[in-house]
């Protein structure tokens, strides 16, 4: 299995855990992702609100490169950048107007026909449970989850087509095959304020802290997420939110491709797990004592 | 809130234009409320959603885009998924916001968000990928909240989450064109970072707030 790999600006920065992680899991299942050379931002969620063309150019222009990879499907880990690729082929597709000004703007006609896919698609649909239960290397039982899925993933259905809108259960699937036991609560798709990390930080101080305090109620010892805003919002500010909000939350916060690591047998280090704010080791060495952080 | 709404403004064309240019049909809105049930911002926004779409059928453009509510919206797409309508409200707001923004009508206390924008492009504009560091600083400086989240820096430094340096690629001539053409073929805003004038207006709010929260 072959595909072109958009990181994405966050993987290369406060989300390298995320980028390590997978490359190592995909290295262990023998998936190769080759790294779209040059690619640029995609614009996230600045360009959608300032200048509608330059958030579909942005992303056309990194499939475009990808294309000339010879690749004809990406795959990216990010919520986000996963959004607007998928946003602007949807655009591509339908939308002859907006198609004729980008293709002017990129410069090379392109009519949406390459495949955006998120990781967790590959894992589960292209690589199967099957196949992943038979490469563990050992089960992380005991360990009791919440899986956040956030905004971008599953909205709007009909751009994104990856999973249900309101219950969403890829993560869920994926934590059940090595052994994780995923806790039922309501807040899967709720939004953590995301882009307003820096601007409103108050509200996702208080959206996020609704979201910790959902999982704490439902018994979880740790949140499973797929977007680097998640994370970043619920493990770096959980400090900020115990503070403002008189909480003592201890939840550490990983990506679903960290615990896939390890259970593969994968080191810890090697999956960025001490690039954690909230320390995950105390956890971890509780109910596996393998991982060495 | 009472208004008097002018026979003018029921017969303006905002409606018809924002229709035409975001082909969303907003008059097809029966006012069910669910774009506000599921809004996780709807308790800090001065209007709700379903209010704000109300108003756009109404023809009230300058309340519409002076509003904060539009500036509050994150993106989530919970109300573009529930809509029984199928009107895409977050499109709605994406659009409201681009029309505020070039016609420089956004509310005095709501200036961050554009202002990140605004530097988020101009940084990716400059080096193709993100440049966190940049980001932030640039934003506190020009925003006015010098030591906001510098508690966190060195935490970031030490994971080493957080560069010191912007990332180097190839082809930074590519990124440039296709902000400059974009911006001339979407007829977008795009003016200058360092703008004195606004420096010293972030900064005297900066004051009068803090003055006024010592009161």
């Amino acid at each position: 299995m072959k595909y072109a790999y958009y990181p994405g600006c966050s993987l290369h920065s406060t989300a390298k855990e995320y980028d390590l992680s997978t490359r190592e899991v995909a290295k262990a299942l023998g998936i190769e992702l080759i790294e779209i050379p040059d690619w640029i931002c995609c614009g996230a969620t600045p360009a959608h609100i300032t200048m509608h063309l330059l958030s579909l150019a942005l992303p056309v222009k990194n499939i475009i490169k990808a294309r000339a990879m010879g690749s004809y499907e990406i795959v990216t880990c990010c919520a986000a950048c996963f959004s607007r690729l998928k946003t602007a082929n949807y655009f591509m597709r339908t939308d002859d107007e907006h198609r004729q000004k980008v293709e002017q703007i990129v410069g090379e006609p392109y009519k949406g026909e390459v495949k955006v896919r998120h990781f967790l698609d590959v894992l589960v649909n292209d690589f199967g449970l099957k196949n992943l239960k038979g490469n563990l290397v050992k089960e992380l039982k005991g360990l009791k989850v919440a899986c956040y899925y956030g905004c971008l993933l599953t909205r709007p259905p009909e751009i994104t087509e990856l999973d249900d809108l309101e219950d969403p259960h890829l993560i869920d699937d994926l934590m059940r095959t090595i052994g994780v036991e995923p806790v039922q609560w309501p807040y899967k798709t709720e939004c953590c304020g995301a882009s307003f990390s820096l601007t409103k930080t108050d509200i996702v101080l208080k959206l996020s802290c609704d979201i910790l305090q959902m999982a704490y109620d439902e018994g979880a010892q740790a949140i499973v997420v797929a977007c680097p805003l998640c994370q970043s919002n619920l493990d770096l500010r959980q400090s900020t939110i115990n503070k403002k909000y008189k909480k003592d939350f201890n939840l550490p916060i990983f990506y679903f491709t960290q615990l896939i690591g390890l259970a593969l047998g994968i080191d810890g280090k090697k999956l960025g797990l001490d690039k954690h704010i909230v320390p995950p080791a105390a956890l971890l060495g509780e109910k596996d004592k393998l991982a060495k952080i | 809130m009472k208004w008097f709404i002018s026979h003018e403004t029921i017969r303006s064309p905002f409606l018809k234009t924002l229709e035409k240019d975001c082909g969303e049909k907003i008059s097809h809105c029966y006012q069910c409320g669910k774009c506000s049930a599921g809004c996780p911002i709807s308790y800090q926004m001065d209007y709700l959603p379903n209010q704000i779409i109300r108003m756009v059928q109404l023809g009230m453009e300058e309340q519409v885009l002076s509003s904060k509510t539009i500036w509050l919206c994150a993106s989530c797409l919970t109300c573009t998924s529930r809509c029984p309508r199928q009107i895409n409200v977050a499109e709605i707001m994406d659009y409201l916001r681009r029309r505020a923004y070039t016609k420089h009508m956004t509310p005095p206390g709501e200036i961050e968000v554009p202002l990140f924008n605004k530097i988020f492009l101009r940084n990716i504009e400059l080096h193709g990928r993100l440049f966190e560091l940049g980001l932030i600083g640039m934003f506190n400086l020009l925003s006015g909240k010098f030591f906001k989240d510098v508690a966190l820096a060195p935490r970031m430094f030490l994971k080493r989450k957080i560069g010191l340096f912007p990332h180097k690629i190839n082809n930074s001539k590519e990124v440039k064109e296709i902000f400059k053409k974009s911006g001339k073929l979407g007829r977008a805003r795009r003016d200058k970072l360092w703008q004195p004038k606004l420096l010293f207006l972030n900064l005297s709010r900066k004051l009068i707030e803090r003055i006024e929260r010592l009161k």
